[in-house]
């Protein structure tokens, strides 16, 4: 007996299995680390502290975060219309092109107020334009955008390396980066800022670009579900042929749902570039684009869901790297291993518990499930 | 002399050719199998990754080159199951799935390396008897005199490890088997219609799991040969994408053997070249940046996915769940 | 045991003379609530044609589905030429000799007629030992059974009446003694279908037995000899077919007359048209003619019935008026608006100028099954004003007008904010439908408007669409459901092929000359 077509109570999809998922995830993580020999117990607790445990521990944290929420959200608006974008690390760093190109140009000359609105437009138009090529290819050729995007990635490395090593280079550097951007481009500090208002904390990363990945949260849910585009998008996600019914053009849907990604993703370049490093470097993106994949997954492509699963990757990067620190048997890409292990329970293996969780269900509540046929 | 420094640089190129191609022929011949069964395989560069963490392991904990490919292709046939247990028993996402085992395979093969060996990531160096060394052909240095052919065959053919020879004879291996056998008769009809295959009286899951299978082993011969034959031990990431490319090619090859071989060797080609252009200008172009051959391959497949150089037409049954109830 | 009764039997079939070929003893199954087969008891003599029909949804396909092994049934047995049998899987149903022909055929279309029939059944692990071998054999078979196909053509490529050969071949030869084929005549043409009878015929004479799988009488009375009736997942007759009659089997297919509503039929010969189609053709991507040349017209205040078997170019028809598909050449005229190859007016446009479309298939188009009722309920109009507010949907408005379509059009349960999909098909339709005549549409396109709709439900959408039309609205129904169409239709159309074969006035409209219209054979008939 099928048991695929048997409905669930919210909770059960929406929270349990999530959930349970997500421990699964993180019990084989612990495995590993029993495994190397080092206690899992241990290892966590040493994580949430060097997370939350002091100030400049929850500032690392939410930097990362702020790199998680924009990924996972250009992935998440990509699956409400059914596409999968794994392009977010290519698109992520072409933004980072875009920012470079702006202030090369303009931060000698341009105010503080017009430097950070054109870097943040800079970001988004370029990861908008490198992720526009694969949806053109998708809704007018046919070519699958799975397959492009992981193309795409290889081809914005090769473009980002040429041009760092050739044309933007700093004159005079050895090292393939561009020069420092003027101070009047940079995106403002989170301790500056406090400081401002008189509160005191430690310089860390962390900037203004997590009030903006929070902003692009709210936007994002809004477009989705309170506007008629959203309700185009979701459509035509659902449904092609019903989209088509509804005057809704599939094609479209597809080029503006995935330039509105590519710009997620290029938002990464305003928070490292305009953030954090201050001029562009090799592989400034390093490897968010693809968690973006494991923060969306997990979040179930919803933005308050996002937000979470990237506070939970914050906490493994800025954990990790404490762990690493006080167990050097373990190392930061034990992080990586993480968010493999994410992938796999909460996205490939999402429907591994659901047949047993059927079972479960309908053995406690035959009666209801009855009523509810009847 | 400029044209016999010619000639030799030529041969030299196609020597590499062969060398950087041959991890590239395994992997484009698993995906075949795989994707020819309609499971759609981006793993293959996690599996290769994994395969030449644990080769390179073996090989330093045992000193035997055997037990190392045995290694290699065990932990690799894992991963093929494990992909093949999300895809084909749970009908999960196959594209997530491999996407899994890619990022699981670039984490916890640093992870282990630097837990167990404490060098960064990397397995110990390899001594040459724990690695697969060059062989050199019977009577080549006769055959090396004859005009032309032979320092053709001296050059290229002659003087490889074991694994290459392994993949040159894996693709008309590839070939007999998904066109001449009862086995590949099975396989190319679940990639198009599994429906058609189960009232033949066929398991579609069996038939898929044996083409995960075969596409496991394959990888775990791939990243076998980059820890401990064309490389002596086993170093971080060191696939660097290499499994894509050969994605790239099987799909360049539009699923079929012998021109996913032949796009192997020029995308391979491609890489051999670019490091010998580095810096040198072409007459009549100027200096080609190395890093625009080296994303040809990803550009070349683009352009073939857009329909702009024939048709790719993928396995019509590639990527969707099989379900028998409704 | 073989003399047990079957329920509702009319007469008592003769012993047979040896074992049964198939026997299926009380088999059951149920999919989620839908009990499809219940307490099913069959038995089919060895070496005649049984013929088992029955309206669309009354089990026969899961019926012969269980007994190839697709589906397992819930309880019950089977027994296979007197012993019990255990078919779990395909390959137990071609181990016990069974051979199904499929309604949707199970070949891979990029193989050669060689390799689909060589699937599954290949003698040797090499592909050419076995091939040769198959060659012979099946020269053998075509030659004895009229079968010929060209083992070496791409299987794709070939014509449906030919790809059902193939599937015959395929189970010729696995050996297959008990033929099963599934609604085999839906895709032929007339003079492929007698060319499968006359096969049909020849296997009999070499002792195959044969279960025919089929909604068309006429080919009951023609080629069984026995027929059984499904109706409800029930087998409510067996009987010798040269006992019955086609009207007899039709009462038993249909069950007790319902009281059909009868509504009064309009014609007002002066009306303005409401569509007017000139001409029209239509290709569908691989080229093939799906509308093929037609003309006719809808007056306002008049329903248009087209009726037809399924898979005639009625869909396509609707999909084209509707804006969805282009007209390949040929033109027409809807609610005043011509429409050209050149000229087209898109889906949202058609819905400006009041044409409306309650779709045929309307778990694909009508409604998104994951959104909320209200949401769906504005499937098409999202962009009006009334339900945005600036950048924003207006979920208030939205809300609002959902429950007021659904307490107009007695949506159960009233709740614009469940999920779509936990709606009964009947209150979907009713949703859609209510949704469309919410519009005051001028022109009204429906397909299908009762298919998987319980019983309440269909009087009120049949009321609502006679209101539409009392409101002088020009109304285009499309239905496979002949009672429906007879019981709406001002005027009936019949397609066959892409063409229109035929008109009739809905008052004078007869069930049999319509039948006879439907399957083209009314020069044979006449």
């Amino acid at each position: 007996m099928s048991t695929s077509n048997v409905e669930l109570p919210a909770w059960i999809e929406v929270i349990l299995i999530p959930v349970l998922n997500i421990c699964l995830a993180l019990f084989f993580a612990g495995l590993i680390i029993f495994a190397i020999g080092e206690s899992p117990l241990e290892a966590v607790g040493i994580m949430l502290n060097g997370a939350f445990g002091y100030d400049e521990g929850v500032g690392y944290t939410l930097y990362y975060t702020t790199n998680f929420i924009f990924t996972g959200l250009a992935v998440a608006i990509a699956f409400h219309a059914r596409l999968f974008n794994i392009g977010g690390e290519g698109q992520a760093y072409i933004g980072g092109l875009g920012v470079g190109l702006a202030f090369l140009l303009l931060d000698g000359y341009l105010p503080t107020v017009l430097l950070l609105p054109i870097g943040i437009i800079a970001a988004a138009l370029f990861g908008a334009a490198w992720a526009f090529i694969p949806a053109w290819l998708q809704a007018y050729r046919g070519s699958h955008i799975v397959i492009t995007t992981i193309m795409f990635n290889f081809i914005a490395s090769a473009v980002m390396v040429y041009l760092l090593v050739n044309v933007l280079i700093k004159p005079g550097s050895m090292s393939p980066e561009t020069r420092e951007f003027s101070q009047s481009s940079w995106m403002p500090f989170m301790h500056e800022m406090l400081a401002v208002v008189g509160i005191d904390v430690t310089r860390t990363p962390l900037n203004l670009s997590f009030i903006l990945a929070l902003v692009c949260c709210l936007l994002v849910w809004i477009y989705i579900w309170k506007t008629r585009w959203g309700y185009a998008l979701r459509t035509a996600g659902q449904s092609e042929a019903a989209a088509v019914y509804a005057g809704i053009k599939p094609k479209r849907i597809i080029i503006i749902t995935m330039c509105i990604s590519g710009a997620l993703a290029g938002m990464v370049a305003v928070n490292e570039v305009m953030g954090v490093h201050h001029r562009v470097i090799l592989n400034f993106t390093a490897g968010y684009g693809f968690t973006g994949i494991a923060v969306a997954l997990m979040g179930r492509n919803h933005p308050v869901g996002i937000i979470l699963a990237s506070l939970l990757f914050g906490v493994l990067y800025q954990g990790g790297a404490e762990l690493a620190f006080e167990m050097p048997k373990i190392t930061r890409e034990m992080v990586v291993a993480i968010q493999g292990l994410i992938i796999l329970f909460s996205g490939a293996l999402a429907l591994m518990l659901r047949p047993a969780m059927v079972k479960i269900w309908l053995a406690i509540m035959p009666a209801r499930a009855v009523a509810q046929h009847g | 002399m400029d044209s016999l420094l010619n000639a030799q640089t030529v041969l030299s190129t196609l020597d590499a050719t062969l060398r950087v191609s041959t991890p590239l022929i395994l992997c484009a011949m698993a995906g075949l199998f795989s994707e020819r069964s309609g499971i759609i395989d981006i793993s293959l560069e996690g599996k290769m990754l994994f395969a030449a963490f644990a080769a390179g392991a073996v090989a330093a904990v045992t000193g035997s080159p055997w037990l190392a490919l045995a290694a290699g292709m065990l932990i690799s046939t894992v991963l093929s199951l494990l992909h093949g247990f999300a895809c084909i028993t749970t009908r999960g996402d196959q594209v997530v799935s491999g996407l899994a085992i890619n990022v699981l395979a670039s984490g916890l093969t640093i992870v282990l390396g630097i837990a167990w060996f404490s060098q960064g990531g990397q397995t110990p160096a390899l001594a040459s008897d724990a690695r697969f060394m060059p062989l050199e052909l019977p009577f080549i240095e006769q055959i090396g005199n004859l005009p032309f052919i032979g320092p053709f065959l001296e050059i290229v053919i002659s003087g490889h490890n074991l694994l290459v020879y392994v993949a040159l004879i894996a693709v008309p291996i590839t070939w007999w088997v998904v066109y001449k056998t009862r086995f590949g008769l099975r396989l190319r009809a679940v990639g198009e219609n599994p429906l058609a295959v189960d009232t033949a009286g066929i398991s579609v899951s069996l038939l898929r799991y044996k083409a995960v299978v075969i596409a496991g082993v394959l990888c775990g011969i791939a990243g076998t040969y980059l820890a401990i034959a064309q490389n002596a031990a086993f170093a971080r990431e060191m696939t660097a994408g290499q499994g894509y490319i050969a994605l790239a090619a099987m799909i360049f090859g539009k699923w079929r053997p012998v021109p996913a071989l032949l796009a192997c060797l020029m995308f391979g080609f491609l890489d051999a070249v670019a490091i010998r252009l580095q810096g040198v200008p072409l007459p009549g172009i100027g200096e080609v940046p190395v890093q625009l051959i080296q994303a040809l391959p990803y550009l070349l497949t683009v352009i073939l996915l857009a329909g702009f150089i024939g048709k790719a037409v993928a396995p019509k049954a590639i990527g969707v769940p099989f379900a028998k109830e409704r | 045991m073989q003399s047990q009764k079957t329920q509702g039997e009319d007469r008592p079939l003769p012993p047979a003379n040896d074992q049964l070929a198939i026997e299926l003893r009380k088999i059951c199954k149920r999919f989620g609530q839908v009990q499809a087969n219940r307490n099913i008891d069959l038995q089919v003599q060895p070496g005649t044609i049984h013929g088992i029909v029955g309206e669309n949804g009354a089990g026969k396909s899961t019926l012969m589905s269980i007994l190839y092994g697709f589906y397992q049934a819930d309880s019950g047995e089977i027994l296979i030429n007197g012993k019990p049998a255990k078919i779990k899987s395909s390959r137990d149903a071609i181990d016990s000799g069974i051979g199904m022909v499929h309604q949707h055929f199970m070949l891979v279309e990029t193989f050669t007629v060689l390799e689909n029939v060589l699937l599954g059944a290949e003698q040797s692990a090499m592909l050419d030992k076995s091939e040769r071998n198959a060659r012979d054999v099946l020269e053998h078979l075509s030659e004895e059974y009229q079968l010929s196909v060209p083992l070496d053509a791409i299987t794709g490529e070939l014509p449906v009446g030919q790809q059902q050969r193939t599937e015959i071949l395929k189970a010729l030869y696995r050996n297959a003694e008990i033929l099963i084929l599934d609604e085999p005549t839906g895709v032929l043409t007339p003079q492929e279908a007698d060319q499968l009878f006359r096969v049909l015929q020849a296997l009999k004479d070499r002792g195959v037995t044969i279960i025919l799988i089929t909604h068309k009488l006429r080919e009951i009375m023609d080629i069984t000899d026995n027929v059984s009736v499904l109706r409800l997942g029930e087998i409510v007759s067996t009987q010798r077919t040269a006992d019955t009659s086609t009207a007899a089997l039709a009462e038993l297919m249909v069950g007790r007359k319902l009281e059909t509503q009868s509504f009064e039929k309009v014609d007002n010969p002066d009306a303005e048209n409401g569509i007017e189609v000139h001409n029209l053709t239509v290709k569908d991507d691989r080229g093939l003619t799906r509308i093929d040349n037609i003309s006719f017209n809808v007056k306002r205040g008049e329903i248009v019935g087209i009726a037809g078997v399924a898979g005639n170019g009625q869909s396509t028809l609707l999909e084209v008026l509707a804006g969805i598909q282009s007209p390949g050449s040929g033109e027409f005229v809807i609610n005043g608006h011509n429409v050209t190859p050149d000229t087209t007016i898109s889906p949202k446009e058609m819905r400006e100028i009041g044409v409306q479309h309650v779709p045929e298939d309307r778990l694909r188009l009508g409604l998104i099954k994951s959104f909320s009722a209200a949401e769906s309920s504005v499937l098409g109009y999202q962009n009006r004003k009334k339900f945005n507010w600036r950048m924003f949907l207006n979920i208030r408005s939205i809300r609002a007008a959902c429950k007021k379509l659904m307490q107009a059009f007695d949506v159960r349960p009233p709740d614009p904010k469940l999920k779509s999909s936990s709606f009964s098909g009947g209150n979907q339709q009713k949703l859609i439908l209510a949704r469309e005549l919410e519009q005051s549409p001028s022109v009204l396109l429906v397909g299908q408007p009762t298919r998987g709709v319980d019983i309440g439900a269909i009087e009120l959408i049949h009321q609502k669409i006679i209101e539409i039309r009392d409101a002088n609205c020009a109304v285009l129904l499309v239905s496979v459901e002949l009672d429906e169409i007879m019981t709406l239709s001002d005027r009936i159309l019949v397609m066959f092929e892409g063409r229109i074969v035929g008109t009739m006035n809905g008052s004078d409209a007869d069930k049999t000359t319509l039948g006879l219209m439907m399957a083209n054979a009314m020069d044979n008939a006449a």
